[in-house]
């Protein structure tokens, strides 16, 4: 069941996020996307991690939906009524990414993984509270810091005064 | 062995039904709210209206989401009802319930902007847009709010909240948690005040290109959405089943019927906010407070633990 | 479910990512490929945490951690096409090389 699973989720992943740079309508490719996303956080919970799964299921169901009125606010062809590629060096770029998944398959498939130590905690979401706020406290204040460094700047870069200017 | 703490199998077959027998019953409520003659029917003549309608297909419309838009709407109210404690047992006692419900409500906001989206026509998107605007307003003072809830019960599992309100209920240890919640339980089935997404001034905003069973299916949804939303503070903030005479599935009926009278009466009461000054009074307001509420609560809890 | 198989998709999807990232002309597409690659890695860290030191939570961590970076390359990155879209009503990468060459 559990083989099944993977296997499907895995290959909904990988057939949406090709998907995504597929079809016309950049509203699809926004929804593509997230169907992929869906995917992994489901193989991500397929590994026994429920926090994490449910969270980035949450977080990209938000971020897709913001990125959606994105695409529709910039592109030219949101709908795709129009077939339209707007690609530059297809070719090569097909083949940088083909070389690097023959690359990192390679290196999956050949290097000798070390063996499993120890076993999951009987409650992950707390040992990763804990975590987070014991051994890994450095890491949580980085991404605190880095987290309000983004929202400052994201503001500052979109309100209509911009950097420079006096409102317009 | 069945384990006791979920409710068997079944249920989750039977959820459906029961969510749906509670939002007749709700539409019955607003149609008495209303003031409508014969409210008794009123559910069964929409549903009839609407089952026999044409279903409307517009011009070079993007069908395949917009489907998709209305059907995740139902489906992910009966998501988020699966953790949903029905008297002492839920159909899926998650450990991480309390996420598990914010993110299937959050699949509401796909689902309303998928509507908008869909009808290829610019009352439906503004509809969508403005959903989506008032959920970036709400959605923030709302996680706050029931993690609090989980923070005084030390726990996401929903029925560990449950049982920890065993001596006191949280709607009197953290009540502007408990107001912030209902706030956006009215928000995110936008509902109310907060009907903007489907206010008349859009001709009907995100609904607008409805019709027929599409109609029934999205109206449904964001029906089932508020029922889920009201049935969901029982747990959180108001002691779940517990009571002193009736059994605990009685006592959430109560509750959640309760709760559902006091949203239910909000529509009629309180004209639609517009989208644009809902925004800065809830990044300005509630976040703070819904903060200023959680840190109390937190030192409550670390001062008794 | 071995870790081959999990590595083998965490491999795919970054291969996807990397091909949309470098053929897509448009900012919004290309931060999708860049979300794709991203993706890959949350698969990747999750699969070591699980097969090879479930024990600890460092694995966990390093989930979060991608998980952030994720929300902040794309709100910076939305922050930034808004900016561009601006100062010059363009939203095409082949138009923002000020820094080339």
């Amino acid at each position: 069941m559990g083989q099944v699973l993977f296997w499907t989720l895995a290959a909904a992943a990988l057939g949406f996020g090709y998907l995504v740079f597929r079809v016309d309508s950049m509203a699809r490719a926004t929804f593509a996307l997230l169907a992929s996303f869906l995917a992994v956080a489901g193989e991500v919970l397929l590994l026994g991690l429920g926090y994490l799964g449910v969270v980035i299921a949450l977080m990209m169901v938000v971020e897709m939906v913001v990125m959606a009125v994105f695409m529709v606010m910039f592109m030219m062809n949101p709908a795709g009524l129009v077939p339209m590629t707007m690609v530059h060096n297809k070719a090569g770029s097909a083949a940088i990414a083909i070389g690097t998944f023959v690359a990192l398959a390679a290196g999956v498939l050949v290097v000798d993984w070390p063996t499993r130590v120890g076993e999951p905690a009987p409650d992950v979401t707390l040992a990763l509270g804990e975590a987070l706020m014991g051994g890994q406290m450095l890491t949580m204040m980085t991404l605190g810091v880095a987290l309000f460094a983004t929202i400052v700047a994201t503001v500052v870069l979109s309100t209509a005064r911009g950097r420079y200017r006096d409102e317009p | 062995m069945a384990d006791p703490s979920v409710l068997p199998w079944y249920a989750a077959l039977l959820l459906p039904v029961l969510l749906g027998g509670v939002t007749w019953l709700a539409l019955v409520g607003d149609a008495l709210f209303a003031g409508e003659r014969a409210a008794v029917a009123a559910p069964g003549r929409e549903v009839a209206r609407l089952l026999v309608g044409q279903r409307r297909r517009t011009v070079a419309s993007d069908a395949l989401l917009g489907r998709v838009g209305g059907a995740v709407l139902p489906v992910a109210a009966l998501l988020a009802a699966a953790v949903l404690p029905l008297g002492e047992r839920p159909v899926a006692d998650l450990s991480v319930g309390v996420v598990w419900f914010n993110a299937m409500e959050v699949l509401a906001w796909a689902a309303v902007w998928l509507v908008g989206w869909g009808a290829n026509s610019a009352p439906a998107m503004v509809g969508g847009y403005r959903f989506v605007a008032q959920g970036l307003a709400y959605e923030l003072p709302h996680m706050f709010a029931i993690i609090t809830a989980a923070l005084g019960a030390e726990s996401l599992r929903l029925t560990t909240i449950v049982e920890a309100q065993r001596d006191l209920w949280f709607v009197v240890v953290m009540p502007v948690a408990f107001a912030v919640y209902l706030l956006s339980a009215a928000a995110m089935a936008f509902w109310g005040p907060f009907d903007a997404p489907v206010a008349r001034d859009v001709a009907g905003g995100a609904a607008a290109e409805l019709s027929g069973v599409d109609r029934l299916v999205f109206a449904g949804g964001r029906w089932l959405l508020l029922v889920v939303a009201a049935a969901m503070a029982v747990p959180l903030f108001l002691g779940g089943g517990a009571g002193p005479l009736l059994p605990a599935w009685a006592w959430v009926a109560v509750k959640t019927a309760a709760v559902l009278a006091l949203l239910l009466w909000l529509r009629h009461r309180f004209p639609t906010v517009r989208v644009d000054r809902f925004v800065p009074f809830a990044w300005v307001v509630l976040i703070p407070l819904t903060i200023a509420q959680a840190l109390a609560v937190a030192l409550v809890v670390l001062g008794g633990a | 479910m071995t870790l081959e198989a999990f590595l083998l998709l965490a491999a795919g999807l970054f291969a996807i990512g990397l091909y949309g990232a470098l053929s897509q002309q448009s900012i919004v597409m290309l931060m999708m490929g860049l979300e794709l690659m991203l993706n890959g890695v949350i698969v990747a860290a999750a699969a070591f945490w699980y097969f090879v030191s479930p024990a600890g939570s460092d694995g966990q961590v390093l989930v979060v951690v991608v998980i952030t970076a994720m929300a902040i390359e794309m709100a910076v990155g939305f922050a930034v096409v808004t900016a561009i879209y601006r100062a010059r009503q363009v939203d095409m990468t082949d138009d923002a090389a000020d820094l080339k060459g």
